[in-house]
């Protein structure tokens, strides 16, 4: 009981992870950069969905595609504000400056959309649910790992096989070769971060039925999807979210066999290692 | 005429020592705290230091008045952990028969406090025992793992500390392992939007709280209903005071603070200090009539008998029969 309670519900929280983990790679493949209010973004997904739904009692569906739109436009803020103009300079401050970026929109949604945790109101996928060795699923724990693996296969297709996909991968690999082939490297960047942006939305859209909605309720998250994207290699899509499973399963079970005291301290330490590997590596291969 | 100037802490210390800070710069006459032990903790050493009275009126960790500083302008109207904790064990033990008891603690100061002073409690008291000890973060969504290891332990009942939020989540989590053993709450979950947030379970935690609006008022809660209806139109009728416990101690609190310096004649530190620790006036507040609330060795204002358990039915707290 114990051991399958850690893993369903390891498996459940990793896919989280896992979705928002996407974010990084899309824009690591793409400008070998990373966009770290990552979690702020999921949140902004979560806050403008429950203020268009519940709060101005606005349809659903256009709730979701709103906080959606705007996720995606935020991502281009980002990238525009908090990482051009640094890359275009060489430096790599542009990983502070979307991390300011993030505290800074987490302080004006805990201006305007108030201190106060929210709930998002009950639904068919979380009041419904199918039990699991003991444990009651709700089919929004089913679904968030479906359409994580669906997401991961979709951008493992289309990197590997469209023609804007390779466009993408080109700009990393030589950013004036790909001038010269027409891509317009620019777009192609602010796609990704859009993209990234639109991928967190569906991250905190998705949570938030399960979770509390506050403006720090991506904070932990970002992290823990950083750290996974990290442990997944950050390369492939699919690493990503298997990395993302395995993180979650492992939580579960260090909280389950260890005891809750132990949880971060023991999950944590193997993505300092993984980023020591990482390092390692860059060092060995310059 | 008192005037009030507010500052928000975030529930963060930092953050609340810079407005501590701040509001000390303005000459403020006391500081009154919100709901975060771990802020209050980091802010009363620097008041204590900088001779400025601290009321607490929500923060209920021990360490805040208790806090060994002589002299000590900590002040409290509001319940203490060291005397809650020994309440909900036996409030476990009495009410639902409960022996073994397992603890959900939030991973902060406020938890840490709690866990020692509940094991302390179960241990001077043979009825009920601590079946293990578990944690979570203010940011878990899921605590499944951490109750199954409770459940495995063999608890019959649960001891939850921790804020609105997060308790929610406990809640949720226990809704999904189908373990439906009694939960006992510290307050913290009254600070928010806790049916909300936790869903249809919302009303199975009994909780304690120093004041309820609901019932037959007395004279004073007649008085407070009404001008809080006047000053605030979304308030219709108890059901919308948001955060009663808060409310109910910040009034008391207020009045006394009042009466303080009104004996004091100044608005000196040290004569307020020693006004409040040897107030000559009974004053009839919310929670009950105050003679000599707080005297040099004691700063807390309330105590045990000046605590109620209650429960959420719908959106309102109302007192468990």
């Amino acid at each position: 009981m114990l051991i399958a309670t850690a893993i369903i519900s390891g498996l459940g929280l990793g896919s989280m992870y896992g979705l928002l983990a996407l974010g990084f790679h899309v824009t690591h493949a793409v400008s070998r950069t990373v966009n770290f209010a990552q979690g702020a973004t999921m949140m902004l997904g979560a806050v403008v969905c429950f203020t268009f739904w519940v709060t101005l009692k606005w349809p659903l569906l256009i709730a979701v595609v709103l906080a959606l739109a705007v996720c995606a436009v935020w991502g281009l803020v980002v990238e525009r504000v908090a990482v051009r103009p640094f890359v275009a300079r060489g430096s790599n401050s542009w990983l502070i400056a979307t991390v300011s970026l993030g505290i800074v929109l987490e302080n004006v949604v805990l201006f305007t959309f108030g201190k106060d945790p929210r709930g998002m109101p009950p639904g068919l996928l979380t009041s419904s649910a199918v039990t699991i060795a003991g444990l009651r699923v709700q089919y929004l724990q089913i679904l968030i790992p479906v359409i994580g693996l669906m997401l991961a296969a979709g951008l493992q297709a289309f990197f590997a096989t469209s023609r804007h996909g390779k466009a993408l991968l080109a700009v990393v690999q030589n950013k004036d070769a790909a001038r010269l082939m027409g891509i317009r490297v620019e777009r192609v960047i602010e796609a990704a971060f859009a993209l990234s942006g639109l991928l967190a939305g569906v991250a905190g859209i998705l949570v938030a039925p399960l979770f509390t909605i506050s403006s720090t309720m991506g904070t932990l998250f970002g992290i823990k999807a950083f750290a996974v994207a990290i442990l997944g290699g950050i390369e492939s899509a699919w690493c990503v979210v298997l990395a993302g499973l395995i993180y979650g399963v492992a939580e579960g079970m260090i909280t389950a066999l260890l005891g809750s005291t132990y949880t971060q301290i023991v999950t944590f330490g193997p993505v300092s290692r993984s980023l020591c590997a990482r390092m390692d590596c860059s060092a060995g291969c310059s | 005429m008192l005037e009030l100037v507010q500052r928000d802490d975030e529930s963060a210390p930092p953050k609340g020592l810079i407005a501590a800070r701040e509001l000390m710069s303005q000459n403020v006459v006391a500081i009154f705290g919100g709901i975060d032990t771990p802020v209050s903790l980091a802010m009363v050493p620097v008041l204590n230091k900088e001779k400025c009275v601290h009321m607490g009126v929500w923060a209920a960790g021990t360490g805040i008045t208790r806090n060994g500083a002589n002299p000590n302008y900590a002040f409290r109207v509001s319940a203490v952990d060291a005397l809650v904790d020994v309440k909900l064990l036996k409030f476990a033990h009495q009410k639902f028969g409960a022996k073994k008891a397992g603890l959900m603690l939030i991973n902060n100061p406020w938890g840490q406090g709690n866990e020692k002073r509940l094991v302390a409690a179960s241990q001077a008291d043979s009825a009920i025992a601590i079946a293990g000890v578990e944690k979570f973060e203010a940011g878990d969504v899921d605590m499944a793992p951490q109750l199954a290891r409770l459940k495995e332990g063999g608890a019959d009942s649960i001891i939850l500390v921790g804020n609105a939020a997060p308790g929610a989540q406990v809640m949720k989590s226990r809704e999904r392992l189908d373990w439906m053993v009694p939960v006992v709450s510290h307050w913290g979950i009254s600070g928010g939007r806790f049916p909300e947030l936790a869903g249809p379970t919302a009303g199975q935690v009994d909780f304690v709280q120093t004041y309820s609006f609901f019932g037959k008022q007395g004279p004073v809660g007649q008085r407070v209903l009404a001008a809080l209806e006047k000053k605030y139109p979304s308030i219709k009728g108890p059901q919308d005071v948001f955060s009663p416990v808060g409310t109910a101690d910040a009034y008391d609190a207020m009045n006394i603070l009042a009466l303080a310096i009104a004996q004091a004649g100044s608005t000196d530190p040290d004569a307020v200090r020693a006004a409040l620790e040897d107030l000559k006036a009974s004053y009839e507040g919310l929670i009950k009539t105050y003679t000599r609330p707080f005297t040099a060795e004691n700063h807390d204002a309330l105590g045990p008998d000046d605590y109620v358990m209650v429960h959420y039915e719908g959106d309102n707290i109302v007192p468990v029969n």
